[in-house]
């Protein structure tokens, strides 16, 4: 193979295996939401959830692992090992790559502490884990702007697609946030759901959140 | 928010025994002074044992120069925790003076239980036994983090402070001692709980293990004791353990610090020996149906069955109740004891820290249904369902919550069978269901509460 | 000494996977919450345990060294 052939074999490698990559980030992302909603793949057991977003996690690390190495070994754009981590350290497209490299960094990050998880405090790790709020964005920015491929056809659908999934995702999660009941209340809510005269009256209700109107359900005790 | 005054209620009932009630004055007989009550409390009235007064009495506290030398002392006494749970406080001492990695020393003043003043009591008149005794424990183990963990009550937490800082200037202590504030839960005292909170977080129980005499207080191994246990410690240390077995019986020895409640509605601390007759604290004639012992974790007791128990394990556990922190209910013939159980059972609901599945879904479900007994033409399947939660909760928090609501409960359903009986056919002892258990006026809402 | 198999209350928030990939041991209750069974885990299961505790979205399955 001559040199250019060589290049493009490359160049279309790094291109192919960048899609797949945010195809399953994305897919990665929404699964987490699931795990953490307790939500489930119909007629699927629950453990088919947290199995499929730790494995496809790995994927997702196997296909950037392939789409970072093809794109530095094309001799057509120069792009220097240390800029595949250290953001905006490439002289070509410094911005597009460099949020490649935060991306990369974070989904490397997450990993490695979820492979640690029992050595580590469960504070800090779930505290780590909502990056991943922060590298699903930078990834879809570098893909679109690092290369022309998403802004066309298929795979412009596919990215809108990409796109409108996890922001609805991303909406059912934080909105259960909004309505979860704190643990301090839980014995409280519990008890108002069981029989109306035996809820803690008015007279004791100072300043709670909870409007008497909500009707909690067993979701958001959880 | 308090649960009442810090100096018990004066006693409405003539003094027929050894044990010495705070409200009345010292038994005139002359008595072998090994064997003479009070030993805790001061011979006279309730007035508070200042510095001066406490040094003339006792003296400084009776240092030993040396780690770990308190230790075999307290293991003669046998002296057990007054807290509760009775466990061998040479044990504990033992346990963390072994860690050797910076321990810590908390006094446990938070006193959850509603029904009972006698730690309060203690506080406000004897602090500086308590005092002594936790800085002999802070000098058994090699400490020098000691706090005293103090229920929230101005008044309490700032006579504390100046006598921390009047044994500071005088330079009796050894190490320094921080009043920590409580939060009004009745969880606040369980050890792991006082943990966290003298750690900076909520007042809400962890898993065990790690127990906290091995990873406590900020991670150090931490040694947590009862502030009666304490008192008890200071004097055993001054007079030795034979001193201290001259009360009580040879397996439970010593004197311990009592709630008592009468059915008349007289409330007082009393202090009195283990193996002490219940009938001997508590007034049990026809006006009294049935006995609460140990708090609102304990077990209730048919009257006439209480009657022949003595205030000790050996006697009250193979009954279904323990000792436990000295909480002694005679509850009133013309009551309704499952509508006051239900009451309890609701607070208890409540007081849930609401971390554990089990907990702040099982104890709501028993309450309501506690309450639904407790009314009119009660639903039949109320009892079996209690007995199922109860089942289903037991073991499974972190801490022994359910297990105490459950045993509660348990006790009330069987001591209240026949007031059960006559529910489902419409009647009730008392249909206004006056309330008698003392409790809290507000309940625990939200995160502040627990801070 | 072989070790415990035990639920830590606190953390855990009824995912249910426990009771999915070790029906052996652990049932759930009418709340979604863990039962186990028996605190000792015969060797025959030991992957499954292994894998139980590995899963829990909330790590709140524990194998602990005796008491």
């Amino acid at each position: 193979m001559n040199g250019i052939t060589q290049s493009t074999a490359l160049w279309y490698a790094s291109r192919a295996t960048g899609v797949v990559s945010l195809l399953l980030l994305t897919g990665v992302v929404l699964l987490g939401i699931l795990v953490n909603r307790q939500g489930r793949l119909p007629g699927l057991p629950r453990f088919v959830v947290t199995g499929l977003h730790r494995n496809l996690s790995l994927l997702a690390v196997a296909f950037v692992a392939i789409h970072v190495v093809t794109a530095i070994a094309d001799p057509y754009v120069t792009i220097r090992v240390a800029a595949v981590v250290i953001p905006f350290a490439s002289a070509y497209q410094p911005l597009s790559l460099g949020l490649g490299a935060f991306s990369l960094d974070v989904v490397l990050a997450l990993i490695v502490t979820s492979l640690a998880r029992a050595r580590m405090s469960r504070r800090l790790w779930r505290a780590l884990h909502w990056l991943a709020y922060a590298a699903w964005p930078s990834a879809v920015l570098h893909s679109v702007s690092s290369s022309t491929d998403l802004r066309h056809g298929v795979l412009l659908y596919l990215a809108i697609a990409c796109c409108l999934a996890v922001a609805g995702a991303f909406a059912w999660r934080v909105s259960h946030a909004g309505r979860e009941i704190p643990r301090e209340e839980r014995a409280a809510v519990t008890l108002a759901m069981m029989s109306p005269r035996s809820a803690p009256g008015p007279e004791a209700r100072r300043g709670s959140r909870r409007a008497s109107a909500d009707r909690p359900t067993k979701a958001d005790i959880r | 928010m308090t649960y009442g005054t810090t100096v018990p209620y004066p006693a409405q009932h003539p003094a027929q025994h050894p044990a010495r009630r705070l409200t009345q004055p010292a038994d005139s007989r002359p008595r072998d002074r090994d064997t003479e009550l009070p030993r805790l409390l001061p011979a006279h009235g309730a007035v508070p044992v200042d510095l001066r007064t406490h040094m003339s009495r006792y003296g400084a506290p009776p240092y030993f120069g040396q780690p770990g030398r308190l230790i075999p002392v307290l293991k003669a006494a046998q002296l057990t925790g007054r807290g509760g749970a009775a466990f061998p406080v040479h044990r504990k001492l033992t346990a963390v003076a072994e860690a050797a990695t910076r321990p810590v020393v908390i006094g446990n003043g938070a006193e959850g239980e509603p029904a009972s003043d006698k730690d309060k009591s203690l506080l406000w008149i004897s602090p500086h036994l308590v005092l002594d005794g936790l800085q002999l424990a802070a000098e058994a183990v090699g400490s020098n983090a000691v706090g005293l963990y103090v229920h929230r009550n101005a008044r309490l937490q700032e006579r504390l402070r100046a006598a921390v800082a009047e044994r500071a200037g005088a330079r009796i202590d050894l190490a320094p001692v921080e009043i920590i504030d409580a939060p009004p839960r009745f969880l606040a005292g369980e050890e792991s709980a006082l943990a966290s909170r003298v750690s900076g977080e909520p007042a809400m129980p962890r898993f065990k293990p790690p127990r906290v005499f091995e990873r406590g207080v900020v991670g150090r191994p931490t040694l947590v004791h009862n502030v009666e246990t304490l008192a008890h410690m200071a004097l055993i240390a001054r007079y030795g353990p034979h001193w201290f077995r001259a009360v009580g019986t040879a397996d439970e020895p010593g004197s311990m610090l009592c709630t008592l409640h009468q059915a008349d509605g007289g409330r007082d601390v009393a202090e009195t020996g283990l193996g002490t007759p219940l009938r001997n604290l508590l007034t049990l004639d026809e006006g009294t149906q049935a006995v609460l012992s140990g708090g609102y974790h304990g077990a209730w007791l048919a009257a006439a069955d209480a009657a022949r128990l003595t205030l000790s394990n050996a006697h009250l556990k193979p009954a279904g109740a323990f000792v436990g922190a000295g909480v002694l209910v005679a509850f009133p013939a013309n009551r309704c004891g499952i509508a006051e159980t239900a009451r309890v059972a609701r607070y208890l609901a409540l007081e849930s820290a609401g971390q554990c599945g089990p907990c702040f879904n099982g104890l709501p479900r028993i309450a309501a249904a506690l309450d639904e007994v407790a009314s009119p033409q009660p639903d039949p399947r109320a009892v079996a369902d209690m007995m199922r939660w109860a089942g289903l909760v037991e073991g499974r928090g972190a801490c022994h919550h359910p297990d105490g609501t459950v045993r509660f409960v348990r006790s009330a359903l069987h001591v209240f069978r026949e007031e059960i009986r006559l529910h489902q056919y419409g009647r009730c002892m008392d249909p206004a269901r006056r309330p008698f258990l003392p409790l809290p006026a507000d309940t625990a809402l939200d995160a502040a509460d627990w801070s | 000494m072989r070790k415990q198999l035990r639920v830590d209350p606190t953390a855990c928030s009824g995912h249910g996977l426990c009771a999915e990939l070790l029906p052996e041991l652990i049932t759930l209750d009418e709340w979604g919450y863990p039962i186990v069974a028996s605190e000792q885990v015969p060797r025959s299961l030991d992957r499954h345990v292994r894998r139980a505790v590995t899963d829990c979205p909330a790590l709140a399955l524990k194998l602990l060294r005796a008491s």
